[in-house]
């Protein structure tokens, strides 16, 4: 089986109490890698779960981008927020910077919001 | 009839209008679905170009297009005995629901009559084994009661740990001392603390949650787009939460739409079905409904608890977990919250309650839940009733006790080493010994308030916990905190019903299926587990009465020779069972069986008689026993007495099992009443008449509350029967 890292790349296995004596942990080691995700995504699959797949996909994406970036496209897809313009212009940017299906998401809602009035 | 609590609920004329209509409403449309080159083109009867945002979603993400014509063309009837029926697994129903639109399930749930929602309860649950969640919060925001209280929650076996704020700023604190009281109630338990998004994800990705619920689906455009979301939005917020490493559910269920007034006439289970659609479309592995802040709006009307109970199996139906709701008090009556819970612990649900509310009712920042700190002995006992799993062990109170109070000094250990508050030794006592945040007395608000600044502002993340664990002195749990870090990071429990069990291996969907088929097939409780089911604290065997009667015991009534029969008119025998004066001291009423003899000997002696006491040896029966009394007395009159404290009046004419009066209700029987059938007893000897005694009779559930000490004293008595021993007179000193 492969070997399990943080988004750091730092072996799970690397992650003792030791290691916290002697300040060697960080955030970054603590967060999931977008392998794991990609691993998780795998085995939903196979499991009849292909929207989940989906989602742990999205997600491995994600973890690239920092929290604020992160937060900051949730706000822009709230309703009322963005122009569809503005919702294409994100899907474009995302997919330049390796989130296609974030990017697929984010262009999708802005086709539908245009059409159900949920633009800015 | 009035004053009955049930009568303190409100019930709803039912009104589709209204959206208050439980299973079915006039406006609901006929389930439909109509595929033109792979793209759905009109789904519940609305064509693709009036899809609003949900349809829209449903349609392009939410169906598997390849069984879509197979299933649609299934009658309800015929899908609906599917669900139930044992020789179609688990897998066939996933794969079946998976291409089934919204109107389609929710009409053949309605097909389900309650025994089978049951069933298909049972069968469809993602997880093997059931389990519960509880919710853990107070009003003051206390982090030591928190810490105490998680570590209740963890050690009576609840695997997720919901906390809440009723001051959002406190969060990082609430977080924190739960996450520290729950390592010491057991491992791998799961913390949610539920917050606005921005927070709650920042909480999860330092690692001091782990997972989270309360991200609102609703079944209208109008009342999700009031929520302030579509599906999109949501879509994303859940692939957000998993790219922080955190396991997330959506909430959902009845009622949410009719409250906010957009239920467009539409039934509550088509709008939940709407909803629950939803849920797989956007890919979160969970779904908790079953009412939720709605459940009481459902309980109004007619068929409401069966809708509830539907909206859990239709989450299963779609191969997600359920989180099944009862977290919500839905009536002020004791047998409607327990008819509306019973059938879900009873099927079995991935989690019984998407809170139990651990905690008082009044700290439950959620609102009370169905159930509550008070019914925990409640639902052991049924669980035990049932012999089922719903989750819960007993947890011995002195354990209890120590548990708290390691967790509250731990949690002021962690504050006061990382600079965040001071607690004092009073302090500390006064949360490990409250039942909620009213016996802390004065609380120092601002200081739980700077403390969660402080956690945000200085970014403090479960390594830093951790840290402060270990430098306290808390190496186990540091240890622990530590593996639940390295089990979180293998992705492993977000999967779909993921828990972790106290050996950190993850329960899930993948690594624990359900494989019910039938009787003798799926989730059995483990010998272990089924031993935690039945030892509830209050059970009690032959030992531990023997004990409870020894430490009654005096040193009266001596065996004094062997009875004789008496030639005294006036002589009356008071017989004893065989282990009165040896195993047998205090009977049912509390009263000492020496107190029982002092107060017949004085009703005899008051009208002229004299009384004995022998006990026999050879019939553990009152007749006989006081058939054999009167037969050695010289007036022919004797009284039985059980140690129990059951008694009766005989005449050495009568067959054994006729007597003159009995007291048959022992636990009842008062001093004066044992006095007055000495009297009596003494009148019948001297040919008067006697004044009958009128047993007391009350509305006491007397079987329940007497019965299993009834059938261990009678093995006391039986094991000291002997009948080569024959009668003996017991020494009268002290009684008279």
């Amino acid at each position: 089986m492969t070997e399990i890292r943080g988004l750091s790349g730092k072996p799970v296995a690397d992650l003792t109490l030791e290691a916290v004596r002697a300040g060697e942990v960080s955030l970054s080691d603590l967060r999931i890698h977008p392998e794991t995700l990609e691993r998780q995504a795998v085995l939903a699959e196979q499991h009849a779960n292909p929207q989940l797949a989906d989602n742990l996909r999205r997600a491995a994406e994600l973890t690239q981008l920092p929290d604020d970036e992160v937060l900051g496209i949730y706000e822009a897809l709230r309703p009322g927020r963005s122009t569809a313009g503005q919702l294409t212009a994100l899907a474009g940017s995302l997919a330049g910077r390796g989130l296609p299906r974030c990017a697929a998401l984010v262009a999708e809602a802005a086709e539908v919001y245009a059409r159900r009035g949920l633009t800015a | 009839m009035d004053k009955q609590r049930v009568n303190l609920d409100g019930f709803a004329v039912e009104n589709p209008e209204l959206g208050l209509a439980a299973m079915r409403s006039p406006n609901d449309p006929e389930p439909g679905l109509v595929v033109k080159d792979g793209r759905v083109t009109e789904l519940d009867g609305v064509p693709e170009a009036e899809f609003d945002s949900i349809d829209t979603y449903i349609a392009r993400h939410g169906l598997d297009l390849t069984v879509a014509d197979e299933v649609m063309a299934l009658t309800d009837v015929a899908f609906a005995r599917l669900l139930v029926d044992p020789a179609v697994p688990r897998a066939e129903i996933i794969r079946l629901s998976a291409g089934a639109t919204p109107a389609k399930l929710a009409r053949v749930l309605a097909v389900l009559r309650p025994p089978e929602l049951g069933l298909a309860m049972t069968k469809l649950r993602a997880r093997r084994t059931p389990s519960n969640q509880a919710h853990v919060t107070n009003r003051l925001d206390d982090p030591l009661l928190l810490a105490a209280d998680s570590a209740t929650a963890a050690a009576f076996g609840f695997r997720e740990v919901e906390t809440t704020v009723p001051v959002l700023a406190d969060a990082p604190s609430n977080a924190v001392a739960c996450l520290i009281g729950a390592a010491f109630g057991a491992d791998g338990v799961l913390i949610q603390c539920s917050v606005e998004e921005a927070l709650e994800l920042e909480l999860g990705m330092r690692g001091l949650t782990s997972y989270a619920e309360t991200v609102s689906l609703y079944g209208t455009e109008q009342v999700f787009t009031d929520g302030d979301d579509t599906p999109w939005s949501k879509a994303f917020l859940t692939s957000a939460y998993a790219s922080r490493g955190m396991k997330m559910r959506v909430s959902s269920g009845a009622g949410a739409e009719v409250l906010m007034a957009g239920a467009q006439g539409q039934s509550m289970l088509y709008l939940e079905a709407r909803c629950v659609a939803l849920a797989r479309a956007i890919g979160a592995q969970g779904v908790q409904n079953g009412g939720i802040d709605g459940a009481s709006v459902a309980a109004a009307v007619p068929s409401g608890l069966r809708e509830l109970m539907s909206e859990n199996v239709m989450v299963m139906m779609r191969n997600l977990e359920s989180c099944s709701g009862n977290d919500a008090l839905m009536s002020e009556s004791d047998m409607r919250r327990t008819s509306r819970t019973l059938p879900i612990v009873l099927a079995g649900s991935d989690f019984a309650f998407s809170g139990f509310g651990s905690v008082q009712r009044y700290d439950n920042m959620f609102g009370p839940s169905n159930f509550n700190a008070e019914d925990i002995d409640d639902f052991l006992a049924m669980q035990r009733d049932w012999g089922i799993d719903g989750g819960l062990r007993t947890v011995a109170p002195a354990r209890i006790g120590e548990l708290r109070r390691e967790a509250a000094q731990a949690c002021r250990a962690v504050y006061a080493h990382l600079g965040l508050a001071d607690f004092t030794d009073e302090h500390v006592g006064l949360a490990v010994d409250a039942a909620g945040s009213k016996d802390l007395g004065e609380a120092d608000t601002l200081a739980v308030l700077s403390a969660a600044h402080a956690i945000r502002q200085r970014g403090l993340t479960v390594v830093d916990i951790v840290a402060a664990l270990d430098e306290c002195g808390y190496f186990e749990m540091a240890e622990r905190t530590m593996a639940f870090v390295r089990a979180r990071l293998t992705g492993d429990y977000l999967q779909t019903s993921a828990i972790f069990d106290e050996q950190l291996k993850v329960l899930s969907l993948i690594t624990d299926p359900n494989d019910y088929a039938g009787p003798g097939t799926g989730y059995v409780p483990s010998a272990e587990r089924q031993r935690e089911i039945d030892a509830i604290r209050q059970a009690r065997g032959v030992d531990d009465l023997r004990a409870v009667q020894a430490r009654s015991a005096v040193a009266m009534l001596a065996a004094t020779g062997a009875a004789r029969p008496g030639q005294d008119p006036r002589d009356v025998v008071i017989g004893v069972s065989p282990a009165v004066g040896r195993d047998v001291w205090r009977c049912l009423s509390g009263l000492a069986v020496t107190d029982v003899l002092s107060e017949m000997l004085a009703g005899l002696e008051e009208e002229g008689c004299t009384g004995r006491v022998v006990r026999f040896n050879d019939s553990v029966d009152l007749g006989r026993i006081g058939l054999a009394a009167a037969r050695l007395a010289g007036s022919g009159i004797g009284i039985g007495l059980q140690g129990k404290g059951t008694a009766l009046i005989h005449r050495r004419d009568l067959a054994p099992l006729a007597n003159l009066e009995l007291y048959s209700v022992a636990p009842s029987v008062t001093p004066e009443l044992y006095r007055l059938l000495g009297a009596n007893a003494a009148r019948h000897a001297k040919g008067g008449t006697p004044d009958p005694a009128r047993n007391p009779y009350s509305d006491e559930a007397i079987e329940a509350r007497y019965h299993t000490t009834v059938i261990a004293l009678m093995e006391l008595e039986r094991r000291r029967m002997d009948p080569a021993v024959p009668p003996e007179e017991l020494s009268l000193e002290g009684l008279k």
